[in-house]
């Protein structure tokens, strides 16, 4: 029996990782539950605006290394945030501009504007690998570590160690942050209160004076935001790839579907729901178990319910069950 | 058209010398596929080793060889099979330098070389699964195992008194047999292996691949993978939490950016990579620039000593048949015998006349084992200061 131990080996690979990366998913999740719940589809083009939205990150990091401008020991990729948000929206205005407001106009059914957002994907994709290629990219600069597992092994004389990463810790505080003003935004602004307006009833918001026009880019000046600060995150924390955001859209949309799609809070639940299955049924239990258990029954196994290969798996079973048997999500958002 | 006029009107003067025939081989290897940038070399060191035995005038009183080229593709094995029977039925092939790819050098072998009785020496086939693989003693390959690297890597663990691993690998056929070859070696000398989990390669995220390695536990953990791939994001994540510190680097995890990338933490990580220390593949290097090949270039030594084998086998057997000379290379390769490197074939070949033990070195350090393939020597190392140290060969 060593509590203590158990409690660490939890924390070190099971909480803080699946902490950081609910935190990355809800921050995703947030902004195709937003273009949902107004816009009124599901934008599979999402996960590669994260992408495009870390691309423009980086470029604006370099130019900052290459001034010479740094953060301390905060990633300089944070400061180069905002200028980054200012693109990826301006460039997502434009998308709309050219794209979406055809078939808004149009009054297009959902479906078909689904369609529209996967061709936007593939376009924003090739671009993106256009600009900043398929290698693999580190730009994470500043501390490395607030704490190190060797440092917490010699300060508290555990067996196990807990390493926390900064960008973890970067990644939670700024998520609260972001949800924080968002929330504030939604709630008290003029502008964030006929954005509910137009997503709870769309011909009453019209009737009342409100201008679909502003609603709209507002909308996707959000996502676009939510969509950088996610990217930027994810790429800090792990490491930035062209391609491996494509592989961030199911687990986002897991995350918007459970917590119920158009739902902001929903959202932030359902990120952190995934990201916590996602990394407690892959985790092999060996190593907590023996602490916790007597000897005698220590697992010979490793205690693991699925090979981490299976890691989608578990998004896409989350995705069928609440779908199955919550349409709505448990936040009861718009039907899915 | 010179050239080739003098190279008939010679073929024909040596014709027609007594018992002395044209002898065809087989350069089965993939000049299309995922291996195309490597063929090109060893094709040129093969024909350059025939030229040299040509030009010697002494196999089987004055015979030559003669390359015909054929394209294995790496991956088909419905088309190597089909270059294959080709080379045999239609040029008449006496041996093939080839298969290149372990997948295709075995559909070749069961379906096409063993029916026909025709000698197969392949220089760039490693995968274990061929050491096993019914061969009627007609399979010989001058690059050594995978099987190899796993005792070679299983002896550097025991020496340095590991007793358990954890071994992670890449999810393909190289990656799965290297790390069988791993987990079999080291249990068989009696280390425990706590996990061996594969990985995929270009994630973004490995955190939970080291979860469940770190939740297994070990001395150290092996990574069978590529440095470039998910291996460097398999370590990262596991010094990022403390998981392992030190790490098992077979070839696959050897080049300079993998320091570069991680950083001191690597210092005191070891493993192994194929090399020679022979001062054979000096030579042949040299012998390359001049003749317009590159012999760094993987498995380009490999060829030059599997054409060697060839021709000197025949000559020990006295005949070019498959069948008299398939028995005889693993006589000439391994020692006891005069030495024989690059270049010293009309040497070989003399002495091989005369009844001389030769035990043929060749560029890679040629010694054959087991049923028939390269034992190869790797080069162990230790990473210091951000360099791969040499601390012996093997």
């Amino acid at each position: 029996m060593d509590i203590l131990n158990a409690l660490v080996a939890f924390a070190n690979f099971v909480f803080v990782p699946g902490l950081a990366y609910g935190a990355q998913i809800a921050l995703g999740a947030l902004g195709a539950t937003l273009i949902y719940g107004i816009l009124r589809f599901s934008n599979f083009a999402h996960g590669d605006t994260m992408a495009l939205g870390t691309t423009f990150a980086i470029l604006v990091t370099w130019g900052f290394q290459a001034l010479g401008i740094t953060f301390g020991f905060l990633p300089t990729a944070l400061l180069a945030l905002p200028f980054a948000i200012i693109m990826t929206a301006a460039f997502v205005l434009g998308t709309d501009r050219v794209v979406y407001r055809f078939y808004r106009r149009q009054k297009a059914a959902p479906t078909i504007l689904v369609i529209v957002s996967l061709g936007v994907m593939f376009i924003m994709n090739g671009l993106n690998r256009f600009i900043i290629g398929v290698g693999e990219i580190n730009f994470a600069d500043g501390a490395r570590f607030v704490i190190t597992a060797g440092d917490f092994r010699a300060m508290t004389g555990l067996t196990e160690g807990l390493a926390i990463k900064a960008t973890q810790a970067i990644t939670v505080v700024t998520a609260v942050i972001v949800v924080g003003l968002l929330f504030w935004f939604l709630q008290k602004t003029r502008t964030g209160k006929s954005m509910r307006a137009f997503s709870d009833n769309e011909d009453l918001a019209l009737l009342s004076g409100i201008n679909p026009d502003r609603v709209v880019q507002v909308t996707w000046i959000i996502a676009a935001g939510l969509a950088t600060i996610a990217g930027v995150l994810y790429g800090l924390d792990k490491s930035f790839k062209a391609f491996t955001y494509f592989q961030l859209l199911l687990p986002i949309f897991a995350a918007a579907v459970v917590g119920g799609l158009g739902n902001p809070l929903g959202a932030i639940a359902g990120g952190f729901i995934v990201a916590f299955s996602e990394v407690m049924v892959t985790y092999a239990w060996k190593k907590v178990l023996t602490y916790l258990v007597p000897e005698s029954m220590a697992p010979d196994g490793l205690v693991q319910l699925m090979s981490t290969d299976y890691k989608f798996a578990v998004s896409f079973t989350i995705l069928i069950i609440v779908l199955l048997f919550l349409p709505t999500g448990i936040f009861k958002g718009k039907s899915a | 058209m010179k050239k080739l006029l003098l190279a008939s009107t010679a073929s024909v003067l040596l014709a027609s010398t007594a018992g002395a025939e044209e002898i065809k081989l087989g350069i089965l290897i993939g000049f299309t596929g995922p291996i195309e940038s490597l063929t090109a070399d060893m094709a040129a060191a093969a024909e350059f080793a025939m030229k040299e035995v040509n030009d010697s005038g002494l196999l089987l009183d004055g015979s030559t060889l003669v390359p015909v080229r054929a394209d294995s593709t790496c991956i088909d094995s419905a088309a190597a099979t089909a270059a294959a029977e080709r080379l045999i039925t239609s040029d008449g092939v006496l041996g093939i330098v080839g298969g290149d790819c372990s997948g295709v050098t075995g559909a070749v072998l069961q379906n096409v070389a063993r029916p026909n009785g025709i000698v197969m020496i392949s220089p760039s086939a490693t995968s274990p699964a061929l050491s096993s693989a019914e061969d009627d003693g007609l399979f010989f390959r001058t690059a050594p195992s995978d099987a190899r690297e796993g005792e070679v890597m299983a002896d550097i663990l025991m020496e340095k008194g590991v007793k358990s691993i954890a071994l992670t690998y890449t999810n393909s056929d190289y990656g799965k047999g290297l790390s069988e070859a791993i987990a079999n070696a080291f249990i068989a000398k009696g280390g425990t292996v706590t996990i061996n989990a594969s990985h995929e390669d270009g994630k973004a995220d490995y955190s939970s691949e080291v979860a469940a390695l770190a939740a297994a536990g070990g001395d150290l953990l092996v990574v069978a993978g590529y440095l470039d791939q998910g291996g460097k994001g398999i370590i990262q994540a596991s010094l990022d939490t403390g998981a392992f510190s030190t790490f098992g680097l077979p070839g696959g995890m050897v080049g300079d950016n993998l320091p570069l990338a991680i950083g001191p933490a690597l210092d005191g990580s070891y493993g192994q990579v194929a090399q020679s220390d022979g001062s054979g593949s000096a030579t042949l290097i040299e012998m390359g620039k001049e003749a317009g090949f590159n012999a760094v270039t993987p498995y380009t030594m490999e060829s030059y000593d599997a054409v060697a084998l060839f021709a000197l086998a025949m000559q020990a057997a006295g005949s070019s048949k498959p069948a008299d000379y398939a028995a005889k290379v693993m006589e000439i390769a391994n020692a006891p015998g005069e030495k024989i490197y690059p270049g010293e074939l009309a040497k070989a070949l003399e002495l091989v006349k005369a009844g001389v033990d030769i035990d043929y070195e060749g560029a890679s350090s040629v010694e054959l084992i087991g049923p028939g393939e390269s034992a190869g020597r790797y080069r162990q190392f230790e990473i210091k200061g951000g360099k791969y140290e040499t601390v012996t060969f093997r």
